[in-house]
């Protein structure tokens, strides 16, 4: 993992120290809420519906068992108990005070985590999937080039007030499970043609008001020329990005305003200019960085584990756990394990501090000390050797967190909506507690198969309902909660929006407007035909008229 | 009758409060002092963004007088004024 040098270090606590005397000067009333807002800000602190709300960075979703621990210390010290995972990656705290957060700051910054890059128009946090460095299919670690990113983007003078806010995603293969294609930059690691790193750069994707699935910049260039070709986006971005209406300042409408080939001209002769300017890294410090996300050392084990075959066959459901949330890792032997954080009728991306202990203890015990956030609100414990699944397994159980459902239909993607968030319009959380129960079979959701749920409480998207198989968006209709379906979206390789199914359903009749479209789908499928495949070959008339056909 | 009284969160904790007749702060509705829509209301809101030491960001809300206090017609008001629905034991609706 990287650690901070001193650099980062004095960075941070310059940060935390500068924060507390702007809290100070707020509470005294030397600064205004005006004053005193963007500052705030800056520092990862909004002020939501019930009380302020405290956002931690988590670069790349990679965190150790140390930082775990503190997370869950400060969630009790200072919150209510608990923390709340969310679609970036971060961890969001619910209730902290105030005058409290410089204290939470200084807490943060003793494990060398901080709420920088969490707000504001500012490039943001830097996402990454989740199982990099242990993902079969990758060709390097993503978090290389996002710590890489990290650094660069980090006070970076030029790009401190963008038209808007500005985020990355990276993947290190052609898999996309960073939804790399619904950000401002998607970058997707290649092999050039002579075997060099490389990235195929797409750019101008986004949710939100205005949907836009990201189009190729560049198909491929040069890991070592990433950040000079990063920087001149970000330049033609900057010039030309809309600062007129904050509905138009994303860089997708400037692609979708421009067209890429535009763009990408703009672009291209901005990092002609630039790019023998040394904005790029050296390769030794490249390597630098490299060497701190070196793979653990692994032990060499060959075939499968005898007792572990054994425990498949003799507890069943070990075995449907395994089946859901345990994929293969790249070294033999070991393997990738998803902890989900949607329990039935539970609230998805929560966890209790005893939970984050919990999984910080397996983290350091069975998973190289390290532990990740996934974008779809669950934790993975990367480095998880096969004959230590089962342990790891019971000890899930015991702390309540061994639900077997990663991929299948109650591992929905929901936003806080309007039980805490000061923008949404209607409630997420109670949605998808409805469907969730509706669902709990886990027969009937493993024959249901792959199905990506998304609840959003307000046209902002953070709950992803546009790239949702299943989306569901959040509608205030004179004061009361409705709900309007989307059908057939996607966040991965094959990314597409989601097509509105018809008028919108009240809070009473979304769940069983959801079972409807489920059932549709199951009566209609091919064998073994997902529910995405399904939908793409038969359409929306289908699904409309089993909604709508009372009417 | 809808009327309008003033909320807004705590500096220094978040805590939703609302403006009372004496001028300060109460985090129960009940206390709540109202104005009629209109003129009122504006000046009554005037009261409230005036104490910027006190509070972060006033606005107005409707509320109507029932038989046991006052009451919320917006469902985004009496979440806030409860605390999240999804967690019946945290917030006001909590006493904590
Ligand atoms: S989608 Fe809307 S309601 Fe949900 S968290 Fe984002 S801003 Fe809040």
């Amino acid at each position: 993992m990287y650690r901070y040098d001193e650099f980062d270090h004095k960075f941070v606590e310059q940060r935390v120290g500068q924060f507390r005397d702007q809290v100070a000067r707020r509470m005294s009333g030397d600064i205004t809420e005006e004053q005193f807002r963007p500052l705030r800000l800056m520092n990862g602190l909004y002020l939501q519906l019930h009380a302020y709300m405290l956002r931690v960075a988590i670069p790349y979703g990679t965190v150790s068992g140390a930082q775990m621990r503190k997370l869950a210390e400060i969630a009790r010290k200072f919150d209510k108990g608990y923390a709340h995972f969310t679609t970036r990656q971060n961890l969001q705290y619910n209730w902290p005070a105030l005058k409290d957060t410089p204290d939470i700051l200084a807490e943060l910054a003793s494990v060398e985590m901080h709420a920088i890059q969490t707000s504001g128009n500012c490039i943001r946090n830097v996402t990454a999937d989740q199982f990099a460095g242990a993902a079969a299919d990758e060709i390097e670690d993503p978090r290389i080039y996002a710590e890489i990113m990290r650094q660069w983007s980090t006070l970076h003078p030029e790009f401190s007030f963008l038209p808007r806010k500005f985020k990355i995603a990276v993947t290190g293969c052609e898999n996309d499970r960073a939804a790399v294609r619904v950000h401002d930059i998607g970058l997707i690691m290649k092999r050039g043609p002579s075997g060099e790193t490389g990235f195929e750069v797409l750019v101008g994707g986004g949710l939100g008001r205005t949907p836009m699935i990201a189009k190729t910049a560049r198909d491929f260039i040069g890991a070592d020329n990433l950040l000079s070709y990063l920087e001149a986006i970000l330049r033609v971005y900057n010039q030309w990005g809309r600062r007129d209406n904050i509905y138009k300042a994303r860089i997708k409408i400037l692609v979708h305003e421009l067209g890429i080939e535009d763009v990408v001209r703009r672009v291209d002769a901005e990092w002609a200019r630039i790019k023998d300017r040394s904005y790029d890294l050296p390769v030794a410090e490249r390597q630098r960085i490299a060497a701190y996300f070196a793979p653990p050392v692994f032990e060499q084990i060959s075939g499968d584990d005898p007792t572990h075959l054994e425990q498949i066959a003799a507890d069943p459901q070990f075995a449907n756990w395994v089946g859901t949330n345990v994929v293969a890792h790249k070294q033999a032997g070991y393997n990738i394990v998803t902890i989900s954080l949607k329990p039935i009728g539970g609230v998805p991306g929560d966890t209790e501090a005893d939970q984050m202990d919990a999984v910080a203890d397996l983290a350091e015990r069975y998973s190289a000390d390290e532990i990740r956030v996934s974008h779809e609100q669950n934790l993975v414990l990367p480095h998880v050797k096969q004959a230590d699944l089962y342990t790891v397994w019971q000890a899930l159980v015991k702390a309540d967190l061994a639900i077997g459902n990663i991929g299948l239909v109650t591992d929905m993607i929901t936003c806080p909506g309007l039980d805490y968030c000061n923008l949404a319009n209607a409630r997420s959380i109670p949605v998808a507690q409805m469907i969730s129960e509706r669902f709990a079979a886990l027969d009937r959701q493993l024959d249901i198969g792959p199905l990506k749920l998304k609840i959003s409480g307000c046209i902002n998207a953070c709950g992803h309902h546009h790239v949702g198989h299943i989306g569901i968006l959040g509608v205030d209709r004179r004061g009361t909660e409705y709900y309007q379906i989307s059908l057939g979206g996607s966040a991965e390789e094959d990314a597409c929006l989601g097509d509105i199914v018809g008028p919108s359903f009240d809070y009473d009749h979304v769940t069983g407007a959801v079972e409807t479209i489920i059932d549709t789908y199951v009566g209609n499928r091919h064998e073994g035909e997902t529910f995405l495949n399904m939908y793409r070959r038969v359409g929306i008339a289908q699904f409309k008229e089993a909604l709508y056909e009372t009417a | 009758m809808t009327l309008s009284a003033v909320t807004a969160n705590r500096l220094d904790d978040g805590v939703v409060v609302y403006l009372t007749e004496a001028a300060g702060w109460s985090e129960n509705l009940n206390d709540a002092a109202r104005a009629e829509k209109g003129p009122a209301a504006d000046e009554l809101l005037a009261k409230g963004g005036a104490d910027f030491l006190a509070v972060v960001g006033p606005y107005l809300i409707d509320v109507v007088s029932a038989e046991n206090g006052l009451q919320l017609v917006n469902m985004r008001e009496t979440i806030r004024a409860a605390g999240p629905s999804v967690r019946t034991d945290l917030g006001k609706q909590a006493g904590n």
